[in-house]
């Protein structure tokens, strides 16, 4: 139904009040969101210290220079080693647990609220425990792998280059696990009991049942957990940066540690925007695509249902 | 551009003024409630003042004179901030590249103060300091001169040399200090084979490291090579990559502790602590070692009488002398909108018998000359005393050379140290990054 002439002023009242209400959202989204966007990418184009107004106009050059940036580069394949681990081991390992914990457990509550408790710390409070823990000469997990015999792996945790990715995966899984753990548990929850009684019925044994029955239903979930992560892995900063700062020799470095290194401590600020717009872009759109092949079939149902077709 | 800026500047501003209004309400209700209404002084306004002094004893020095001063100045009121070296420089260039810089900041001078005053965020004070320059030791406003502008006071001077552990230098059997290069190498197997790690580094913050290729470049090259190289962009000469050479005949030599790489500065387990708690040799560092050590080592006791210094060595073959000094000190800088008082403020540091009384606290070395006396920190003294030999100096590179080119020369040098580097592709990509600017 159009309204076919103007509009009845109880209408005209409500949109008042929409646009009261959401004013201050949308001065907030636009101040803190929409401006810094179109201000790095403004500044993406210049060749700029970050001190007055940038006025030496590059073009593209400093997107040209990012793609020869064997940094740029290299963080792109850290990132990459980082999602390919997180999805490979730590969120499988999530599922495991999650499984784990849906059984009649004595103390459940007390293991769930345990692997939930290092999602709760903060990133940064997680990596200085760690540094502690990585220490090289008086951290805990030497004391543990001498304890086991393995010796003393000081040199190795966060002070060797072909290492220091790993550690950083496991400190990451150590904080989120607990997060996706929860995701999946209320995910398996939500299975109606009686799918996997007729399973059971049928002849399923355990594994079946979770093959065929809890893992297709848990699928939605698993999508999300899988796009959060992902999400979270482009953008990993603060806990890469106060672990290791990027290094050693720049071998954990992440795109953000890149930009906030190029950005505040060499001062090449346009260099840096670059750095945030390329990580702005792929972050929209792994998102968009994500959204569109991956995650479409669980949006559906949402989107059709709040629209008019039905 | 100026469009966004503007209004946005006037903002900040309203915001402030309103929290001063919201400030001076309150100081007035907390006078009121005193019963202490009579002194009403100009309306001096708030002094910002950011420093790197996080511990003591310079952290209760600096509070002290803000107090003397606040009371000397009715209506003058500070807002003191120390912050950690590392956060106090992020911190700073965000505020700076806001154009809101703290009305007083540290600063040590060089090319990063350089940018800051090309910029306009710090104030010209050379009408205000340049009187006091013959109050001062020599060469002590230099770092802070920009195109004969003086843009900072100094407050103190220093410079960087070996920390060593001169219990453990004797059970390795090392009966004087070495004098040159080759001698240190020596020193360095002669402490391996004892068993004792001889220098402790921090390799997760690059700027320990760079002290060492800044030293060896200046043994190798001299200072006025140095100097040179900056203002031509070229670091290429044969004598700069002489200088990573011999940096790489220490470091095969895997003298550094176990899992330097990640060791910070003055963390726990760091270089300081490891220091300090005689786990190794000795170190390259500043005159505030000492200091540093005894705060991070296990009961904060330091190393006490078993702390010796000696001045970096000479190369053979070399043409800088084992005299030319490396190294820096601080000062203070005014931001652009700082009130009158700030530059009072600074003048106040300066006085003699203010310089006296935080120079006796023996965590400074300070650059007046008649407060000299008042040094009497014996670690302290040796820096002074190798200070005074001084044949020619040279600032951190990292401050001295524009952002850019002096984390370049962390970021090249802790490559080379980590072996991932060669001494050929140190000065070339520090010569890249200078050339870009």
């Amino acid at each position: 139904m159009r309204p076919s002439g103007a509009e009845p002023p109880r209408r005209r009242r409500d949109w008042r009040t929409i646009i009261l209400f959401l004013a201050p959202a949308l001065v907030m989204f636009g101040l803190l969101v929409l401006t810094p966007i179109v201000v790095a990418a403004y500044a993406s184009f210049f060749n700029w210290n970050g001190f007055g107004t940038p006025t030496n106009f590059i073009g593209l050059d400093n997107f040209r220079r990012l793609i020869a940036d064997e940094i740029f580069l290299g963080d792109l394949e850290r990132t990459l080693l980082l999602i390919a681990l997180s999805v490979a081991v730590q969120l499988p390992v999530a599922l495991a647990l999650a499984m784990l914990l849906n059984q009649p457990l004595r103390g459940r509550r007390v293991y769930r609220m345990l692997f939930f408790a290092p999602y709760v710390l903060s990133e940064v409070v997680t990596a200085i425990l760690f540094t502690m823990i990585f220490s090289p000469n008086q951290g805990l997990a030497n004391h543990v792998t001498r304890l086991i015999g393995l010796g003393d792996l000081g040199a190795v945790w966060l002070a060797d280059t072909s290492t220091v990715m790993y550690s950083v995966f496991l400190v990451i899984s150590w904080k989120y696990f607990g997060f996706h753990t929860i995701l999946y548990l209320a995910g398996r929850q939500g299975i109606p009991a009686e799918l996997h009684e007729a399973a059971a019925l049928d002849g399923a044994g355990p594994w079946h049942a979770f093959r065929y029955v809890t893992l297709p239903l848990l699928g939605p979930t698993i999508r999300v957990s899988v796009f959060l992560s992902i999400l979270g892995t482009i953008q990993l900063f603060d806990m890469v940066w106060v672990l290791t700062g990027g290094g050693p020799i720049r071998a954990s470095e992440t795109l953000a540690i890149t930009m906030f290194q190029e950005g505040f401590k060499r001062f090449h600020v346009g260099y840096a925007s670059a750095i945030s717009m390329v990580i702005f872009l792929l972050s929209l759109l792994f998102g968009l695509l994500y959204q569109r092949f991956v995650l479409r079939r669980d949006l559906q149902g949402a989107i059709t249902t709040m629209g008019d077709q039905r | 551009m100026e469009g966004w800026r503007n209004p946005m500047d006037s903002n900040r501003i309203n915001r402030r003024s309103l929290l001063g209004l919201i400030g001076a309400g309150m100081g007035a209700a907390a006078l009121g409630a005193c019963g202490d209404g009579g002194s009403t002084g100009p309306s001096g306004g708030t002094i910002r003042w950011w420093h790197i002094a996080n511990t003591d004893p310079m952290k209760s020095q600096w509070a002290t004179l803000a107090q003397q001063f606040e009371a000397a100045r009715p209506g003058v009121k500070f807002e003191v901030t120390p912050l950690e070296n590392d956060a106090f420089k992020t911190k700073l260039t965000t505020n700076v590249q806001a154009g809101d810089p703290p009305d007083i900041f540290h600063t040590w001078g060089g090319g990063v103060l350089g940018q800051q005053a090309e910029a306009g965020m710090a104030k010209d004070i050379t009408q205000d300091i340049a009187p006091l320059k013959d109050s001062l030791i020599p060469a002590a406003l230099d770092a802070y001169t920009i195109n004969q502008r003086i843009y900072a006071l100094p407050i103190d001077t220093g410079m960087v040399g070996f920390w060593y552990n001169k219990e453990l230098f004797a059970a390795a059997g090392i009966s004087a200090p070495p004098q040159t290069w080759s001698e240190f190498l020596d020193s360095v197997r002669k402490l391996k084979a004892a068993g004792i790690i001889p220098i402790a580094l921090a390799g997760k913050e690059k700027w320990p490291g760079h002290y060492y290729w800044a030293y060896l470049a200046m043994r190798v090259a001299g200072v006025d090579a140095l100097k040179r190289a900056a203002q031509d962009k070229d670091f290429t000469k044969p004598d700069f990559v002489t200088a990573g050479t011999r940096l790489k005949e220490l470091v095969d030599l895997q003298p550094f502790q176990p899992g330097f790489l990640a060791a910070g500065y003055s963390a726990s387990d760091g270089q300081a602590a490891t220091m300090g708690n005689g786990k190794a040799a000795m170190e390259l560092m500043g005159q505030w070692a000492p200091g540093v050590q005894k705060e991070s080592s296990q009961g904060k006791q330091g190393l006490g009488d078993k702390l010796g210094f000696f001045p970096f060595p000479a190369v053979d073959g070399g043409k800088g002398p084992n005299t030319d000094i490396f190294g820096g000190g601080g000062g203070f800088a005014v931001g652009r909108k700082a009130p009158a008082e700030a530059v009072e403020f600074l003048k106040f540091l300066a006085q003699p018998e203010n310089v006296r009384s935080y120079a006796k606290a023996g965590a400074l070395l300070p650059v007046v000359k008649a407060a000299q006396d008042a040094v009497t920190e014996p670690h302290l003294k040796l820096v002074s005393q190798a200070l005074a030999k001084g044949t020619g100096f040279q600032l951190f590179l990292d401050q001295a050379y524009a952002p850019a080119v002096g984390q370049q020369v962390n970021d090249s040098v802790a490559e080379l140290m980590a072996g991932k580097a060669s001494p050929e592709k140190v000065v070339k990509d520090i010569t890249d990054a200078a050339k870009r600017g």
